[in-house]
Order: C-alpha cells, then structure tokens, then sequence
C-alpha cells in the first residue's frame, strides 16, 4: 500500500480529531507532541502528576498504530532494566540476548528524574543513537522510535534534574497543567478514560507515519525564514538572560519543529508564525535564565522575550 | 516613538546609567556635600527603579527643585558662571530622574546628559577626558536608542550606537577642520575665583620653591629649531622681584613699559637659539622665555626689570616662538631709580651676614684706591665685592636640600652661619641680601632652569620641579650680569639636573627619580602623545587652520568660502550615504518593500506591525481592528507570506508581485 500525500495528511488530521475526543481541552498540547513525533524528535512532558501525561503518550501510540512499552523509573533501577541483558541459558549452552522495554517504538519513560543519572544516560543514549550496544553487539532500535519522558517539576524531593546536555536531546518540552473547568466538568461527568482507551483503535498505519515524516523533511523553509531562525539563536547568544544559548541542534530542532507544525497546518512552506508557535517547547528546557530564582527568562517568557526582540528579517 | 509612552524599567536603568557616566567626571568639579546629595538621589531612584516603587508626588518634587537651586546659589553666591552653572545642570538632571514618566521626560534626560558631556571641557581638553567624554556619549547615544525601543540587549544597543558614532566621524573631521576659527574664546568665560593652577607666583619666601619642586606637572614644553643648546644656557626667566621685606621677595612693577627689548640682539648670530614655546596656562602673566629674549610676542609686553608679561592672565594653554641669543649684556645704562630699588633692604635684620658684608665693601675700596669708607659705592669696587662674595659662599659648605629646616626672624643669618641647607630660594635670597648689603644693586630672578629631552618627539619638556632661582647683579658698564648662586655651591644643578644635586634619600617626585628608567619610558611616551594632542587638536586655532587650508591650496579663506565649502562637502557625504542606503535598499526583497508600504497604510489607520510579528499573525490582529477592509487584508498577508516564504520561480515571482501590489491598492 502506497502513501499519497494527502493521505498521510487525512490519516495525521484523524489522529488530531481522535485524540481530542480522549483528552479534553488540550487541542494545542496534542498537535504540538504530534509535531514533535513527525519531525522525529523526542518529548518531555513536565507537570504534576495526574494532570494526563500517561494517558497522552498512551493515546498518541495506540492512534498511530505504534508498538507501546512504558517504564516506571524508580531510584533503584539499572541501566539493564532498561535496554535488556543476556541470560545463560544452560540447555543450550549460550547466552541468549533479552531485549529491554526500550525495543519498542513508543517508550513512555515515567518521571524520568526518579532514576540515577546513570540510568537516565542509558536512555538518553538510545535515544540519540536510535541504537544500543550490548555485551559489543549493536543492536537498531525499532523505526519509529519516540521517547516521551514525563518529569515531575524539578523542586519535588527525591529527583535527580536532567542535565542540560541530555535537555537538548527533548526536541521539544510540554507542560499539560489542569484543564480548563469547561474540559474538567465534561472529564468528570464523561466516560472512564481506561475503558475508552482500551477501546481506541489506530487511526492510521505506520506507512503513513513514515510518510508523513518524510513530507514534513520536504516542507520549504525559504532564505527568510532560516535567516529569522538563525537570528534567534543568534539573539539568545548574545542575550544578557540566559547563561548560555542555543544550540546548533536545538536550532534545527527549531526548524524541524516549525516544518511539521506548518505540514500539520495544511502549508508546504514555513512562517515566522510556525517557529514564533513551537519555540515555547524547544527554549522552556533549554535555556536557563542567569537569576534561576527570579524566574525572569523561563519557559514562556523567555519565548515571549525572543519573539518580540527577534525582528522578522 | 511616542512622546507620551511610560518609561519602563529597563530605560530607567539606562537613564541612570547615563546620569553616573556623565556626572562622574563632573564630581571633581562639585563641592562635597552636592556630589552626596546627587549621589543619594541616585540611589534612590535606583531602588525606586529596582523595587518598581512609585515616583515621588508632584507637590514633593517641586519643593525639592527650589531647594537644591537655592543650596547652589547659597553655595556659590551666584548661579552665573562655569561651575555654578554646572552644578545648577547636575542638581535639575538628577531630580528630574525623579520624575521619569514618560518618553518625553527621558528624551529631557538625554539632552540634558549631551550638554553636560560637552561642559566636561570647559575643565579639562586632554586625552583622557576625551576619551571619557567618547564613553559618555556612546552611553548616552545607547540610552537614546533604549528610549525608542528597550528589547535589544543593552551590549547590541550600545555596539548600534558606537557604529552609528563612527558612520558620524567624517562629518566630525571636516566641520573640525573648516569650520571657521575665531582668535581667542569662543565666549567669554567669567574667570572662577575656585580654580586654581600650580605655578611659579609673585612671591617668593624660604620653601616656597622647594615645595613646586614636589610637583612634576609639565611648565611648559619647547621645539627647538636647530640643537638643544647645553643644560647650563637654559635659564627660562620668569617674576623678576626687587622688593624684600626680611622675609619674601615680591616682584615691584607689572605696568608693561617697553615694547621692544632694551638692547641690541642679533638674532642671525651663530648662537641665537629659535624655539616654538607651549606654555601651560598658569593663571599669572608671565611669559617664560630663555635668556636673553628677542621682540616680545604679539599681545605681550615688556617691564623696566625685563619680565615678559602678557596682556591678559595666562588661562589657556598658549603658543609662541622666540629667539633668544646667550649672554647678551643688557642694562649698562640702568637708571638711577632702578638701581636705588636693587639696593633697598629692610633697616634691620640679619646683623651678621651684613657685617660680613661690610667688611667686602671696606677690602674692596681699599684695593681700588677709594678710601675706607664703608657707605660710598665705587663701582669698579663692586666686581672685587662679588668675588668675595662668591669665595665666601663657597667657603660656607652650604649644602642643598628639598627639605630646608626652618629659619628663624634672621633668615639669612640662620641659613649662612646656622643651618646651612636650603633649596634655591636660599641662596639666592642670602645672595642678593648679602650684595644689597655690601651695597651692590642686586635682584632675585625666578623661573625654571633645565627640562628635559623627551626622546619621542624631541620635545624639551619643563616641568614645576624644574623651577628655579638666581641673582641678576648690575656691575657698572657690564649692566646686569646673571649669578647663580646654586651653582656655586653645587655646580651639578645646573650641569645636570636638580635631582643629581639633592642628597639621597630626600623625597623627589616619583618621575623624576632615575631609578625608574621604565616608568620615564612610559612617562615619556605618554608625554609626547598628550603633546601631540595639544599641537595637532586643542591648538588648532585660526593660524594653524589658514596654514592648512593653504597647503591645501583653497588660498586665503575668509569665513564665506569656508562656510561653503563646509556646506559642500557635507552634503557631498550626506549623498554618498543616501545612496548608499537606497543601494541597501534595493537589494531588499520587493516583496519585503510592498509590504513596508502596507505596514505604513496600516499604521496611518492606527494599526502598528510589530517588526517581530508574522504576516498572518498581524492580518488576524488587524482585521479585528478594521472588519470593513478584513478580507483584503487577509487576502494580502496570504499572497505576501507564500511570496516570501513559499517556494517560487522567477516566472512566477514577477506576475505574483504584481498580483500583491493590486491586492495592496484593494486594501
């Protein structure tokens, strides 16, 4: 079965629609981890607990047809809990390799920040390399492959932060918050969300994933609008706010972002106001404002900072 | 930028940056307790800015100006003039920081800050207070920028400033260079009973040169034209004072008698010395000039005694040539009123050095054959009187010292036959005194005797430590013969320098100590720089711009041709410029000019585009605004945005700019 375009376009427009049947109230918060998926990048949710992080990483895999593992990460757990380990096994005298939750194409990693560091690298590793090695061996992880981390806020007790280096490798970051009353009265008088979640059948096939992801590579970003990207990362550089700017990668994270955000929104060409609507996700965990405890130049503001000091070229 | 848009708190940070770097260098200026006061109110605003406090009420304000104008004209007892003013300036520019509500009351600030860099110079045109007037401006310049738009980071805001400041240098070179020169001030500045300048003065008592021999500001600097003459010509005469009251040398007279010089000078001779002298302003008259001078210079006059005396005080730095020949005789027929006051002493005092004095005049008389008589004066006696003289102190060991004790009722008496250590005053006091006594016309010239060499620029280099002072005695048919007593004592001072002749170990100013040969290096460097600066900037008056211009072949410029030619040449740079821009210009987008033009239609409606915001983004905002036209608008944000950002050919380019230009009449 081929993909067309507008097929992979009408199958990810099924995804949005289903998805906002589920959840309540976050239409901008789903098509934002969508984004994220479809420029292949990886997503951090940070919020309380409860607010449906879970259920949103649930809910994305089992529309887009993806096979779905989640781990829990406690402070006690090791790197083999997560990418597998070879057991001897004495019938037939050899070591035989166990794969690890993370052999999977969608990886809910639960409060990532419950976990060592040294565990949390395990991860983030895969994540970056799209590959483990084990015992010398290296094997590819499945195609997709999206991590969706959720973090407690860092303030909580018995956390260990992600340093900003493994940060960069979130594409984007979220942050769910309580939905609105309208949302939370319809949430309390609805249905269990358990049962309709079992319930959910794929709106789409992993053909039109792949698709979809290679259309959004194609969208066109013209000479402007790279300079205009480049600009804000010049200007978070050169900024007195934060300690430091952003990266070459969070900068083509930036672009790639803005790319599916404008596939999405049905164009095949990027705007200023694709970047100005995806750059909250890609600078909230990436920059780090020089007075951390005024919290001038986080998350939103500093987004809000960029935008209007950053003219359009 | 509109007038009556709130001041936020980034521009009053940068206001308040503005107000310290161009009040800062003004504090020297400020009596104590008005720098603390502008300080605190500072501080305050600070605090108001930091905390986003209220601004204080009108009613407190108001009180507030009146008071601190009446402190100043308590202060000063007048609110005209150089400092008073200033102060005035500061006082009103720091209250009205208390009164920042507006872009209007910023845009008062900065001029305020302009005109009070600029006031800097009325205390100090050297390379630092330049260069710290180019910090200000740019600070100044940035704040004006932040008052328009405050989001670029303060270091892009001031590196857009200090381009723009360059981008301004060739304007600043040529009104520099031709604006027309007037001889003299630009306005009349009233003269300041609070400044102060260091400095030989009228008078002279023990330790009074001693002192300015602890100083090493530059006296003056002078370009030799051909070789340096030796150290021991270079006798810089200044006050020449007659008048002892047993204690301080006064000089007599300051009426300018003489416009030409009382003796015959030949000024082709192989030994005339020509120079060009820049003589530090020093608040007196006098005009320092190597012995013996030519013709004085234009507006400079002489006195019966041979001073050089300008018409007006010295307070600018001011420039002259001279020539001079070595050992010229002058005053062989020296009239009889001079010569009384070269021999008048107080009626008592100093027994001792006049009975040693006595006793010369009676050897001396007895040798030429003129009897005993102590009173009468025979003038071939008077060679043989100063040779005793000489012999005798030489025979006192005296030695010299930048500490001299202190002298008692009887200075003289003390120093000769007490304490026998004294800097040049010393000498030279006991010397005429001892003179005077023995009834020899005798007087006390001051001045500076040396300088020295700075191998940078070949410029000799007189500094207040190398102020000095000797005896002129009148010796009939040779006139007045100069005699220097340091010399006879510790002929090194003269050789050499004073540093050589003062005994280890005595406090010398820190430049002049040979031990610190690197620090003289750089000393010296600094020097010539700050001369330089001196002959090629701050002294570029009306000659020196006719000499210019000539060289560059515009003739003998009145003020019309320059005048013209300055209106010229800027607009010259102007057009250079605009079409610079207008190329810059044209290498835009066409796409991004259509829709400028559409931003600036919007703007006429009230409608102002964000130059951060996307077009879509600003047609959704600017429908609600103005629903009859929203279809249109949309419509054009459409077209443009996929023109600029879609992918396009060129084909298809042309006939879309044109189909974005009627959408844009549509509007």
């Amino acid at each position: 079965m081929s993909a067309t375009p507008s097929r992979a376009s009408d199958a990810m427009q099924a995804v949005l629609t289903a998805a906002n049947s589920l959840i309540l109230g976050k239409p901008r918060e789903i098509r934002l981890s969508l984004t994220c998926l479809l420029a292949r990048g990886h997503l951090l949710i940070e919020d309380l607990p409860g607010v449906g992080k879970t259920t949103l990483s649930q809910v994305l895999a089992k529309l887009l047809g993806l096979a779905f593992q989640r781990v829990q990460f406690t402070s006690d757990m090791l790197p083999a809990d997560i990418i597998g380990v070879s057991v001897f096994e004495r019938d037939r005298g050899v070591f035989r390799f166990h794969p690890g939750p993370v052999f999977s194409q969608v990886v809910l990693a639960d409060e990532i920040n419950r976990a060592t560091p040294k565990t949390q690298s395990a991860l983030l590793e895969a994540m970056e390399e799209r590959q483990v090695t084990v015992e010398g061996e290296t094997r590819l992880l499945p195609e997709p492959f999206f991590v969706i981390a959720t973090q407690n806020p860092t303030h909580q007790i018995g956390t260990f932060p992600l340093p900003e280096s493994q940060l960069d490798r979130f594409l984007l970051r979220l942050r769910l918050g309580y939905p609105d009353p309208a949302a939370e009265r319809a949430l309390l008088a609805g249905e269990d969300r358990r049962s309709l979640l079992n319930a959910l059948t794929p709106s789409c096939q992993p053909e039109d994933l792949r698709a979809a992801q290679a259309l959004v590579r194609g969208v066109h970003a013209s000479a402007a609008l790279i300079e205009y990207v480049q600009s804000i990362a010049a200007f978070t550089r050169a900024a007195p706010d934060w300690q430091s700017g952003l990266s070459p990668r969070a900068a083509l994270g930036l672009l790639m972002a803005a790319r599916a955000w404008a596939w999405l929104e049905g164009r095949d060409h990027v705007l200023p106001e694709d970047v100005q609507t995806v750059l909250p996700g890609i600078v909230g965990h990436r920059l780090r404002a020089v007075d951390e405890s005024r919290e001038v130049g986080a998350g939103e503001t500093a987004a809000t900072r960029i935008i209007e000091s950053v003219a359009l070229p | 930028m509109r007038i009556n848009r709130p001041v936020t708190q980034r521009q009053c940070w940068w206001l308040l940056a503005t107000a310290v770097s161009v009040l800062a260098p003004l504090a020297r200026q400020l009596p104590l307790w008005l720098v603390a006061a502008i300080t605190g109110t500072l501080l305050i605003r600070g605090l108001l800015t930091y905390r986003q406090w209220r601004l204080p009420p009108r009613w407190l304000l108001v009180p507030l100006t009146f008071i601190g104008t009446g402190l100043v004209l308590w202060h000063y007892r007048t609110l005209v003039g150089r400092v008073p003013g200033i102060a005035l300036l500061a006082v009103l520019l720091s209250l009205k920081l208390l009164e920042l509500r507006v872009a209007r009351d910023a845009l008062t600030v900065v001029l305020l800050a302009y005109f009070l860099v600029l006031a800097q110079f009325m205390f100090d045109q050297g390379i630092p207070a330049g260069l710290l007037a180019v910090l200000s401006v740019v600070i100044t310049t940035a704040t004006l920028a932040a008052a328009s738009d405050d989001r670029p980071p303060p270091l892009a805001l001031v590196r857009r400033c200090a381009i723009m400041l360059l981008q301004g240098i060739p304007f600043m070179l040529v009104l520099f260079i031709l604006f027309p020169r007037i001889d003299g001030p630009l306005w009349g500045l009233p003269q300041d009973r609070h400044s102060a300048t260091s400095g030989l003065s009228d008078s002279m008592s023990p330790g009074s040169i001693a002192q300015l021999a602890q100083s090493d500001a530059v006296a003056f600097r002078v370009k030799f034209d051909g070789p340096v003459p030796p150290q021991s010509q270079l006798y810089w005469r200044g006050p020449v004072m007659s008048d002892y009251d047993g204690r301080t040398w006064r000089v007599t007279q300051r009426n300018i008698v003489r416009p030409q010089v009382p003796y015959l000078i030949d000024n082709t001779a192989r030994d005339a010395i020509r120079y060009e002298l820049t003589l530090e302003p020093h608040g007196q008259r006098w005009l320092m000039v190597l012995e013996m001078p030519d013709a004085p210079p234009a507006n400079a006059g002489l006195t019966s005694d041979l001073q050089f005396l300008s018409n007006q005080a010295v307070r600018t730095r001011l420039r002259y040539t001279q020539t001079s020949v070595p050992d010229t005789a002058f005053g062989q027929d020296e009239t009889p009123q001079e010569l009384a006051s070269a021999l008048t002493l107080p009626r008592s005092g100093n027994p001792r050095i006049r009975e040693v004095a006595a006793t010369w005049r009676v050897q001396a008389n007895s040798q030429v054959g003129a009897g005993d008589t102590a009173i009468t004066a025979t003038p071939a006696a008077d060679a043989l009187i100063l040779k005793a003289a000489e012999e005798f102190f030489l025979r006192q060991l005296l030695a010299y010292t930048l500490t001299p004790p202190l002298l008692g009722e009887n200075a003289v008496d003390d120093f000769v036959f007490g304490t026998k250590k004294g800097f040049c005053e010393h000498f030279a006091s006991a010397f005429v005194f001892a003179l005077r006594a023995a009834g020899v016309p005798a007087r006390v010239v001051a001045g500076y005797q040396g300088g020295e060499i700075n191998p940078v620029d070949g410029f000799l280099v007189v500094r207040q430590y190398d102020a000095h002072a000797w005896t002129e005695v009148w010796l009939s048919g040779r006139g007045w013969v100069r005699i220097d007593p340091t010399a006879i004592t510790m002929p090194r001072r003269i050789a050499d320098n004073f540093i050589s002749a003062v005994p280890s170990g005595e406090p010398i100013p820190l430049f002049a100590r040979a031990d610190l040969s690197w620090l003289r290096a750089v000393r010296n460097r600094f020097d010539a720089v700050a001369n330089g600066w001196n002959q090629m900037v701050l002294g570029y008056n009306a000659a020196k711009q006719r000499e210019f211009l000539q060289n560059l072949g515009i003739g003998e410029p009145d003020w019309r041709r320059m005048t013209a030619l300055l209106a010229g040449i800027c607009g010259v740079l102007m057009l250079l410029l605009t079409t610079w821009i207008l190329w810059q210009r044209q290498k835009l987008d066409p796409a991004l000019r259509i829709w400028q033009n559409f931003a600036r239609k919007l703007e006429r409606r009230g409608i102002q585009w964000q130059p951060w915001e996307g077009p879509l983004d600003f047609a959704q905002r600017a429908g609600e605004h103005w629903p009859e036209r929203r279809e249109q608008i949309h419509a054009f944000a459409q077209r443009y945005a996929r023109l600029r950002y879609a992918r396009t050919t060129d084909e298809g380019k042309t006939s879309a700019l044109n189909a974005l230009r009627r959408a844009l009449r549509a509007i």
